[in-house]
Formats: C-alpha cells, sequence, structure tokens
C-alpha cells in the first residue's frame, strides 16, 4: 500500500487524477492559490482597509473607553487630563517664566491652552503609533486584516479624544473674552488636516518601531524637543525678533506650528493674521496631504512582515 | 501523494500546497547569553557579518499538498516544528526556502493568541469578528451562537466581564468560539483545544468536522492522539523538521505510537 521516497517520507499511493505530475507552482496556478503571506497590490490594500472600515471604528471607540476603566473617576479622566494639563503649562510658563512676552493675559492663556492641546493631539498619535504593531502582536498574530487599520485606529481615538480637549478649550477661550464667531469653523479643517497628518506620520513610526521597538524609549525626546521648537507656549516672532527672519520662517513652517497658529487664529480675537506665515493654508494642505500618502505608501510596503519572527 | 476519503467527499481541489518549504529562524543575541547592556552595546558595534545570531533551522524542505474537506492532524514530538510550519502557511514567517501557496487567507488559532484584556469579552467578540472582516450585521447575528458555543456564561454573566479576569481556559474558548464563527477556507489549531475542559472539546471537535463539510481545511495539532482520530482523516508526522510521514489517520498513528513507545 505504501512506499518508500528517497527522502525517506512515506507516501501513500493515490487514485490516478488528472493533477498528476504538475509541480507545485503549476498546481496552484492551475486551482488559483496564491503565495501564503504575499504583500497586496496597493489598490487591493486600500479596498481591504475600506472593508474593515467597522472594525477601525469600533476598535477605536473601545481602546478610548478602556483607557480609564481602572480609575475611579473613569471617563471624567477624558476632561480632566487636558484641563490639569493645561494648568500646568500655564503654572511654570504663564505665571513663573512670563513666556507670553508681551501678550496680554486675555490672549495668552487661550494661546497656551491651544498649543497644549493641539500639540498634544500629533504628540499622542506618534506615541500610539510606536507602539501600534509592537504592542499589538498577540492580535496581529491571531487574525488576519490590513495591518494599517492599527495606526489608523489610534489616531482616531486621539481624535476623538481630542474632541474632549476642545470642549475645555471653548470654555477658556469665552472665558478670556474669545466669544464664538463664524472663524470658530475653521478649526474643522484645520484639524481635518492634522488628523490625515498625524496618521501619515503614526504609520511611519508604525513600521519603524515594529522593526525596532527601542524607538518608543526615544520618541519622548524627540517629541519634546519637536514640542519646544514649535512655540507651545511662546510665540516664535516675538521669542526671535532681531533674529534673522529665516529661523523664525523655519520654525513656522513645521507642521506643529502650522496647525496650531491656524486653531489660534480662528479661536482668538486678539490673535490675528500677522502671526501666519505667508501661504499658510497651502503648506497645511501641503504637509497633510504629502505625509499621510507617504506614510501610507511606506507602511504597505513591510505589510507581510509585521508580526513575524 | 493526498489520499482520498470517499466519507466527508474530499474534493480534488487543493487548498495548501507546501513546496520544499524551509524555515529559518534568527534568535538575536542568543549566542553570547548575556544580556547586560554592555554585551548589546558590543553587538551594535561588532556588526559585521550577523554576529551574536543563531541561525535555527526549524522546518527542513517539508512538501505536501491538502485538499478541501480534509482534516489533517500534526504529531511530533515536542519542538519538531509542527507550530512553525502553521505559521508559515499562515503567512506569518518568512520561508528561507521553498514556497507555501494557499487559497484566500488561512486563518491561525493559537494558545497564545491574546485578543484584547482590557476589554470586555462581548467587545473582543464584536471587535475580532469585525477584524476578520464581518460586517456589522453578520456580528450581530452570530454574535449569541458565539457566546453560546464558547460557554462563558454558563456560570454567570461573564461575558460583560474584562477578558483579563477570565481563566487561560475560559480565555481559550472565547478565542476559539471567535475564530470558528466565520467559515475559513483553511483554519489551523494549534493546541487551543487543549485548554478547554471535556465539555467544549466535544463541542469543537464538533465544530471542526462541521467546517470540513463546507469543503473547508483544517489542520490541528495536538498532543491527544484521542482527539485527532476523532476529528483527522490524515495525518502529518514531523520529527526534527522533517517530514517523516504523511498518510491516513490510523497508519501513522500507529508507527507513531510505536516510535514514541506507548
Amino acid at each position: 500500500m505504501s512506499e518508500t521516497t528517497h527522502d525517506g517520507t512515506v507516501a501513500v499511493t493515490a487514485a490516478p487524477s488528472p493533477d498528476e505530475g504538475l509541480t507545485a507552482a503549476e498546481l496552484a496556478a492551475k486551482y488559483g492559490l496564491s503565495v501564503s503571506g504575499a504583500r497586496p497590490s496597493l489598490g487591493s490594500y486600500v479596498r481591504q482597509l475600506w472593508g474593515r472600515r467597522h472594525f477601525i471604528l469600533a476598535f477605536s471607540q473601545a481602546k478610548l473607553t478602556a483607557q480609564y476603566s481602572q480609575a475611579k473617576l473613569g471617563q471624567l479622566w477624558q476632561v480632566a487630563t487636558p484641563l490639569l494639563n493645561a494648568a500646568v503649562y500655564f503654572l511654570i510658563f504663564g505665571l513663573i517664566l512670563h513666556a507670553g512676552r508681551g501678550m496680554s493675559k486675555d490672549v495668552y492663556i487661550p494661546f497656551l491652552v491651544t498649543g497644549v492641546f493641539v500639540f498634544t493631539f500629533t504628540q499622542s498619535s506618534v506615541m500610539s503609533g510606536v507602539r501600534a504593531i509592537s504592542g499589538n502582536l498577540g492580535l496581529v498574530r491571531a487574525l488576519h486584516f490590513p495591518r494599517a487599520s492599527l495606526p489608523v485606529s489610534f489616531s482616531l481615538q486621539q481624535l476623538q479624544q481630542l474632541l474632549f480637549s476642545m470642549i475645555v478649550l471653548f470654555v477658556v477661550a469665552i472665558g478670556f473674552g474669545s466669544y464664538p464667531s463664524p472663524s470658530w469653523l475653521l478649526i474643522v479643517p484645520v484639524l481635518a488636516l492634522q488628523f490625515l497628518f498625524n496618521t501619515g506620520l503614526a504609520m511611519i513610526v508604525a513600521r519603524m518601531g515594529a522593526k525596532t521597538p527601542d524607538l518608543a524609549q526615544l520618541m519622548p525626546f524627540l517629541l519634546r524637543t519637536w514640542m519646544y521648537a514649535s512655540g507651545v507656549m511662546f510665540s516664535i516672532t516675538k521669542m526671535l525678533e532681531g533674529r534673522p527672519e529665516w529661523i523664525a520662517r523655519l520654525l513656522q513652517v513645521n507642521p506643529a506650528a502650522v496647525y496650531m497658529d491656524l486653531v489660534r487664529f480662528a479661536l482668538i480675537d486678539g490673535y490675528g493674521a500677522s502671526n501666519l506665515p505667508p501661504h499658510v493654508w497651502a503648506i497645511a494642505l501641503f504637509w497633510a496631504v504629502a505625509v499621510f500618502a507617504g506614510g501610507f505608501v511606506y507602511f504597505w510596503k513591510a505589510e507581510e512582515r509585521y508580526g513575524r519572527g | 501523494m493526498a489520499e482520498q476519503n470517499s466519507e466527508y467527499g474530499v474534493d480534488p481541489r487543493p487548498t495548501v500546497i507546501a513546496d520544499d518549504l524551509h524555515i529559518v529562524y534568527r534568535v538575536n543575541g542568543a549566542k553570547t547569553g548575556k544580556g547586560s547592556a554592555t554585551a548589546a552595546l558590543s553587538r551594535i558595534l561588532k556588526r559585521g557579518e550577523e554576529r551574536g545570531v543563531r541561525k535555527v533551522h526549524a522546518v527542513r524542505g517539508v512538501s505536501f499538498v491538502a485538499r478541501r474537506g480534509e482534516a489533517i492532524g500534526l504529531i511530533g514530538s515536542n519542538g519538531s516544528g509542527k507550530s512553525t510550519l502553521l505559521r508559515a502557511i499562515a503567512g506569518l514567517l518568512p520561508p528561507e526556502k521553498g514556497k507555501v501557496y494557499t487559497d484566500g487567507q488561512p486563518s491561525l488559532l493559537g494558545v497564545n493568541a491574546a485578543l484584547m484584556n482590557d476589554l470586555t469579552g462581548e467587545r473582543n467578540v464584536i471587535l475580532g469578528g469585525l477584524a476578520m472582516g464581518m460586517s456589522r450585521e453578520q456580528v450581530k447575528e452570530r454574535y449569541q451562537g458565539i457566546v453560546d458555543f464558547s460557554g462563558i456564561n454558563e456560570k454567570g454573566d461573564f461575558i460583560t466581564l474584562p477578558m483579563r479576569t477570565y481563566s487561560s481556559g475560559m480565555a481559550a474558548r472565547l478565542r476559539f468560539s471567535i475564530a470558528a464563527a466565520k467559515d475559513h477556507d483553511v483554519l489551523m489549531i494549534d493546541e487551543a483545544l487543549a485548554t478547554g475542559d471535556r465539555k467544549f472539546q466535544k463541542r469543537s471537535e464538533q465544530r471542526i468536522r462541521e467546517l470540513r463539510k463546507e469543503a473547508g481545511t483544517v489542520f490541528l495539532v495536538s498532543h491527544n492522539n484521542k482527539s485527532i482520530r476523532d476529528t483527522c482523516n490524515r495525518v502529518l508526522w514531523l520529527e526534527r523538521g522533517e517530514l517523516r510521514m504523511d498518510g491516513p489517520t490510523e497508519e501513522v498513528l500507529k508507527e507513531y505510537e510505536k516510535f514514541t513507545g506507548k
């Protein structure tokens, strides 16, 4: 009934079949089998990702509520955390260091709070992006889904978190004399562009973090440097008065500064267009599209390698 | 190579083809055995020709063809390459040499496949279903079936508790129930049934037979020869990464039991 083949395997004689004599590759081609774990084309990857949109949304919401599930105050921390954050920066930079430099209190406090919240949006998207793959290996190894779902979902979680911060921000703005006006509506496109930018960045660091988990240790330092260079707690133009103009311009066109300044411009009455670099909307759009598209392609290129080893 | 089994009507369409498959693991820093900071630093500095990287040749030239309607048991002693082979079929490990062809995306269900521990069992069922590509309606429709199958709620309302509060057996049962809820072309089960109790094992063996009838292919790694006899019609015997035997369950198990001295 059985015979021993050259490599010691005992093969069972099978009934003659029409596939007899085909090589593995020919057999695979005949029945439409594909190489396991191969990366899908960019187009079909986008379609797969779109197919998982419910998963992405549900996952981000679940993560958001799970975040404070072990705390006694529960979801109250969604609002309390940004509020405390702003209070600490106000204590240090507003009261002790006087980083306002001639800005009136009515402008400086909303200026600072906006800066902190908008930068935190990017900062936490990057931080969760670094761990998006390396921190969810169990999920990645257990189930098959386009891996970009994870960084996208984490950025979406941060967007929802930001909406809570925005409530705090509106209260602060009104408290310091900036009342709701049509210009507030500009916040929506700004945050949409920033969300695209953040997602792109999260995908870039997700791929890097998947290969080198050590990046999660390094990231806080890079992000803090970025924060201090972006004028979160001071006005770039005022701080660099008397220096060559190109230094200020360079700092102003960095994406974090662009999105922060646009939200401040939209929100605060005493913060006029003179504080914005030229072509600011074009720059905001450029960063969003370039980083999102670039990040997506960069992430996709390693799709077949996530969760291995 | 492949034998036919009329009982379940094995149809000749292949679902998995492994062609002279070799898998090599690379383990970082296993050579020096020192985990200290200075050892790590010198490893980085001494780059060169992959110093400190040890290679483990886990699968050596395995070839087989699996067809629709087959349930294939994988046996062999610990460390013989069974789990590695399954992970390669699932596309989670890149082959060093050779290729694996599959029909659709095989799903691997292992003991360590953790879902999201900080979320409730309920959330995990929904998210797991959505991640596998079900629509919201499908998940809603099958939700009760998944929970009933897992038997999580038999001893109280556990499904609304976070998964970190589950015992390892409960978590494994829920994971299996989620994965088994979808009709897979190829489902691979890596000792995931060993943690469940006898009642659950019976239910899952029944589910494996159903999946076979729906013309899927099931791979089962188990050290329990009885559960292989009950569910599989074909067995692959791996030893030291090589395919030692491939044939009908009884024939291979008899040889294997002789080998292990049972």
